[in-house]
């Protein structure tokens, strides 16, 4: 159990005393870089407190392809991530089994596409130290039955599928069952600095509106797109830029391998499968506020035709749902085109803007986490005057029961296998029962969050099938009032929410199968249950 | 196309929902010889209630206490939705019809003329509607009177929570409380279908044991109405009710469940009973895929390419529905009409279907796409002329309506199909 904010009393505005904690590290931000630190502090030792504003991963963390990168796919571009990649992709492959699907990679070129680049792909991943081997064009088509008959040239890379959101939830519970404290819904408002130092941070906990102040040691700054925004708060400026990519999702896995096109980065270029589903992706599109961003039809049409170069079924398939993500990308907000920027990641010390105590760690990639949790811990535990050393490198993720439910597929499989009847299915085109709910239930409150359909949601694959919640959300908030989690109007709010989140992904590819399923969800929230109306 | 059909009638109904089947009812009445063909599977997903206009303009969200007050306002408003081509005096009529003959087949329902109804919901949330099937009406008055009611839910039973509903709903009826039961001979550890549940109440001591123990949920609870999910049985469902009624000595009532649902199942059956009584020729579960435009009216396949069964009409009427129905269909780039490839209004491009707030008020322009007809409800071709003298349309199908926002579901189906059926007869005179 996570225990309740510490026991000194600040005062906020001399109107009423605030709770106050105390803390050696703050870590801002829930995504897989603030729980990678988390999990990397706490095994050193180390007390932290970590703040989310929404939920884990509600940034780039939880809205990426989840591709475990080779590295290949920055050979030309930035040979130095193409390195790190290769090496902690490994590493993770190694370290974090249980949150990896070994798919191994093809990079593919088709007609038309650039033969010189084809020609000197595989000495550019030789010389990252990338294992790269040529797989003539039958025996690609023969593994991967989905690839256009139109392929010139085909290489096998070590690539493979990762689940971010399991990755996340396994730092985060190892570093909570080493002490570390997790405030979800817990929103940086402002720092007090005095002479040189945070003194304390003020955070508003988002459900109650209540505020309460951490003083820490040091303060990290994780929080990814969001980064500038933060830093601003202690006065530090960030040269950021920020990058929304846009990605699908559908309705079966068409893929074994993850499959890349064959040239200069560029858009829909990827196709990862995970589970029982495929992802296909991304764009490049500059946005100025990482807040309330969304994939256009305009995307997604481009996606799709791009997409089907490579992989010609695309143009049929059903499509699931769309996303889109944030790319922090540091350092170079004069370049005019975004993917040239290095996906490396930033390490900024705020002592060179007259903050002592303060760091901010952005940018980099999914694949490279751990590495860079470790650089931020080496540079807090020298601030500190820490000498433990970094763990993470030799010891295995421990697997945690509350995180297998995102993988897609996981959950039928557990259900056929227990066969218990009185186990009713409460999501049934991804089949999770009312028994993982329980669990998922138990572990929000163990970690001071709130059950409700957009946080069960997070954590299973509830409302990702075919129905995008249309059943399972009416069944789920019913379940919830029959526990006593949901009280008064909140189900109404809860299914407002949920829905409205659900819609964001579904409007681009609203045509064909999915516009028939918009139109039962319609017909059943807004002509018979009237849910539009009672918006209050 | 063979010249020899199987089946020769005056009025093909193509499109088994509630408009296809009330158009069937009003042709057959006049004296057509009538066939309906179509997939029933989308009727199990009606609720059973039957709205004919709640919110006026949807934009504003403002629920209208009288429907006719609002169809009022909706021609003033409107004059290109469908329902504005109708006049009040018909619309009353058609529903009048409707609904009378659910009733005479066993299905019965009530309204107050002249003034829409609420009822509550699985969501916690109020429904205005009009006719209400009567197996749920004394809802609608224990409602009105504030009174006393107690929501039984059922262990086992998915998507219907009485807490919910008795929750949600304190703000407008505080007189709202809430309890569970475990049906009788259940292990209860399983899940509870709602339809063989129905059926069990068929029989006389099925139906007495659960009397009992629902009145054993009740106990001494100062409470003059009860509500159950609406599984009270399928067929014969008032005499259901009135017998557990008379055990519980409260008045019972139902509160529809989400879809597919039984009152769905109850309103599906009830059509196909009536309709055959009226001699319509049901082609049920079978869908027409071709129907070609002679000069004396039209030939059309129905079931399978293989084998089809082909019918000659002298008239059509297309009540395929929207997308889910079928009568829509859409691709990344253009919605068309699946029969005749009749022009469809609808927004210039894809981007402009749906709005970004899936509760947005104002409703998706998509749902004002449709087809476009003359005021005798006859498809329009690009030119604006009828594609044929005698090809109707009526239902979800005609643009420049959005039913799930202004709830005028049942309403736009009965009253479109009667004012198109009108016009057939007058073309034949």
């Amino acid at each position: 159990m996570v225990s309740e904010p510490g026991a000194t009393h600040a005062v906020d505005t001399g109107i009423r005393p605030m709770k106050s904690i105390e803390t050696q590290v703050l870590i801002i931000g829930g995504g897989i870089t603030g729980a990678g630190i988390a999990r990397d502090l706490a095994l050193r030792g180390v007390r932290c407190v970590l703040i989310e504003k929404h939920d884990i991963n509600a940034g780039a963390s939880g809205a990426n392809h989840g591709l475990l990168h080779s590295g290949a796919r920055y050979v030309t571009s930035d040979p130095g991530s193409a390195a790190e990649c290769r090496v902690e992709g490994s590493l993770l492959k190694k370290m974090a089994p249980d949150c990896v699907e070994d798919t191994g990679g093809l990079f593919v070129a088709v007609e038309g596409d650039d033969e010189r680049y084809v020609a000197e792909f595989p000495a550019l991943c030789r010389a990252c130290g990338i294992a790269v081997e040529p797989v003539d064009v039958p025996t690609a088509l023969d593994i991967e039955p989905a690839l256009s008959r139109r392929l010139i040239a085909a290489f096998q890379v070590p690539d493979a599928a990762v689940d971010p959101f399991k990755l996340t939830m396994q730092n985060l519970h190892q570093a909570v069952a080493l002490g570390c404290r997790l405030f979800r819904h817990s929103k940086l408002v402002d720092f007090t600095i005095t002479q040189g130092r945070i003194a304390s941070a003020i955070v508003s906990n988002e459900l109650t509106g209540e505020r309460f102040a951490v003083k820490a040691g040091y303060v990290i700054n994780a929080s990814g797109a969001w980064a500038r925004v933060v830093a601003r708060l202690a006065g530090c400026t960030i040269d950021l830029i920020c990058s929304k990519g846009s990605l699908l999702v559908t309705h079966e896995r068409i893929n074994h391998r993850v499959i890349n096109r064959l040239r200069p980065s560029s858009n829909a270029d990827i196709l990862v499968p995970g589970g029982t589903v495929s992802i296909l992706g991304t764009t490049s599109v500059r946005v100025e506020d990482p807040d309330h961003i969304f994939p256009t039809v305009k995307e997604i049409d481009f996606i799709v035709s791009e997409g089907a170069a490579m992989i010609p079924q695309l143009e049929q398939t059903r499509f699931i749902r769309a996303y889109a993500g944030v790319r922090p990308l540091v350092g170079s907000s004069k370049k005019s085109d975004d993917r040239s920027v290095s996906r490396s990641f930033a390490l900024i010390d705020h002592a060179d803007d007259g903050i002592v105590n303060f760091a901010t760690i952005t940018g980099g990639k999914l694949t490279t986490y751990r590495l860079m949790a470790e650089k931020t811990a080496d540079l807090i535990c020298r601030h500190l005057g820490v000498s433990a050393v970094c763990r993470t490198r030799h010891e295995p993720l421990p697997a945690a029961d509350a995180t297998r439910w995102t993988e897609a597929g996981y959950a039928p499989r557990q259900w056929a296998k227990k066969r218990d009847a009185g186990d009713i299915m409460l999501c049934e085109c991804e089949m999770v029962p009312k028994s993982v709910v329980d669990e998922l239930i138990d572990s929000i409150h163990e970690h001071n969050g709130r059950p409700d359909l957009t946080s069960l949601g997070i954590r299973s694959r509830i409302g990702k099938g075919a129905c995008q919640g249309t059943f399972c959300g009416l069944r789920t908030a019913a379940y919830l009032y029959d526990i006593n989690e949901l009280k008064g109007r909140e189900g109404l709010h809860s299914i407002q929410a949920f829905m409205r989140e659900r819609w964001r992904g579904v409007r681009p590819l609203l045509w064909d199968t999915s516009l028939i399923q918009a139109e039962l969800q319609e017909a059943l929230y807004c002509g018979l249950f009237g849910v539009e109306l009672n918006d209050d | 196309m063979t010249t020899d059909p199987n089946i020769d009638c005056d009025l093909l109904v193509i499109g088994a929902g509630v408009a296809g089947s009330a158009a069937a009812l009003f042709a057959a009445d006049i004296g057509f010889n009538t066939v309906q063909a179509g997939i029933t599977s989308q009727t199990i997903f009606a609720s059973g209630l039957m709205d004919l206009m709640g919110v006026h303009p949807p934009a504003s969200g403002r629920v209208w206490r009288s429907p006719h007050d609002a169809l009022a306002a909706l021609a003033q408003d409107e004059p290109r939705h469908p329902l504005a081509r109708v006049s009040p005096v018909e619309i009353d009529q058609a529903l009048k019809m409707f609904t009378g003959f659910l009733s005479d087949t066993g299905l019965s329902y009530r309204c107050r003329p002249g003034r829409n109804v609420r009822i509550p919901m699985p969501t916690g949330t109020l429904k205005t509607t009009y006719c209400v099937p009567l197996s749920m009406w004394p809802g609608v008055k224990a409602l009105e009177k504030q009174q006393a009611c107690l929501i039984v839910g059922v262990h086992g039973l998915r998507g219907f929570s009485a807490r919910q509903i008795s929750e949600s709903l304190q703000p407008v009826w505080p007189g709202l409380r809430h309890a569970n039961i475990r049906l009788p001979d259940r292990g209860y550890r399983e899940e509870i279908f709602a339809e063989p549940f129905a059926r069990s109440l068929a029989v006389k001591d099925n139906r007495r044991r659960f009397a009992e123990a629902l009145a054993t949920v009740i106990g001494q609870k100062p409470v003059d109405a009860v509500a159950f999910p609406a599984m009270l049985g399928l067929g014969n469902v008032n005499d259901i009710i009135a017998d557990i009624a008379k055990t519980i000595a409260r008045a019972l009532f139902e509160i529809p469940t989400m879809p597919p649902s039984i009152p769905g199942l109850r309103l599906k059956e009830t059509l196909e009973e009536g309709l055959r009584q009226k001699g319509v020729l049901l082609l049920r579960q079978q869908r027409v895929f071709a129907s070609q435009p002679q000069k004396d009216g039209f030939l059309s396949l129905v079931g399978t390419r293989e084998a089809p069964t082909t019918v000659r009409s002298r008239a059509v009427l297309l009540a395929t529905g929207r997308f889910l129905g079928k009568g829509l269909h859409a691709d990344r780039k253009k919605i068309r009409e699946t029969l005749f490839d009749l022009p469809v209004h609808q927004p210039e491009k894809r981007s402009d279907w749906h709005r970004t707030d899936f509760l947005d008020s104002r409703g998706h322009p998509v749902n004002r796409s449709g087809i476009e007809t003359d005021d005798a409800l006859r498809p329009l071709t690009s030119s604006k002329q009828p594609l044929h003298p005698h090809l109707f349309a009526a239902g979800s199908i005609l643009a420049h309506q959005d039913w799930m926002r202004a709830k005028c579901g049942a309403g736009l189906s009965i009253a479109t199909a009667w004012k198109a059926v009108q016009s057939f007869k007058a073309k034949v005179g």
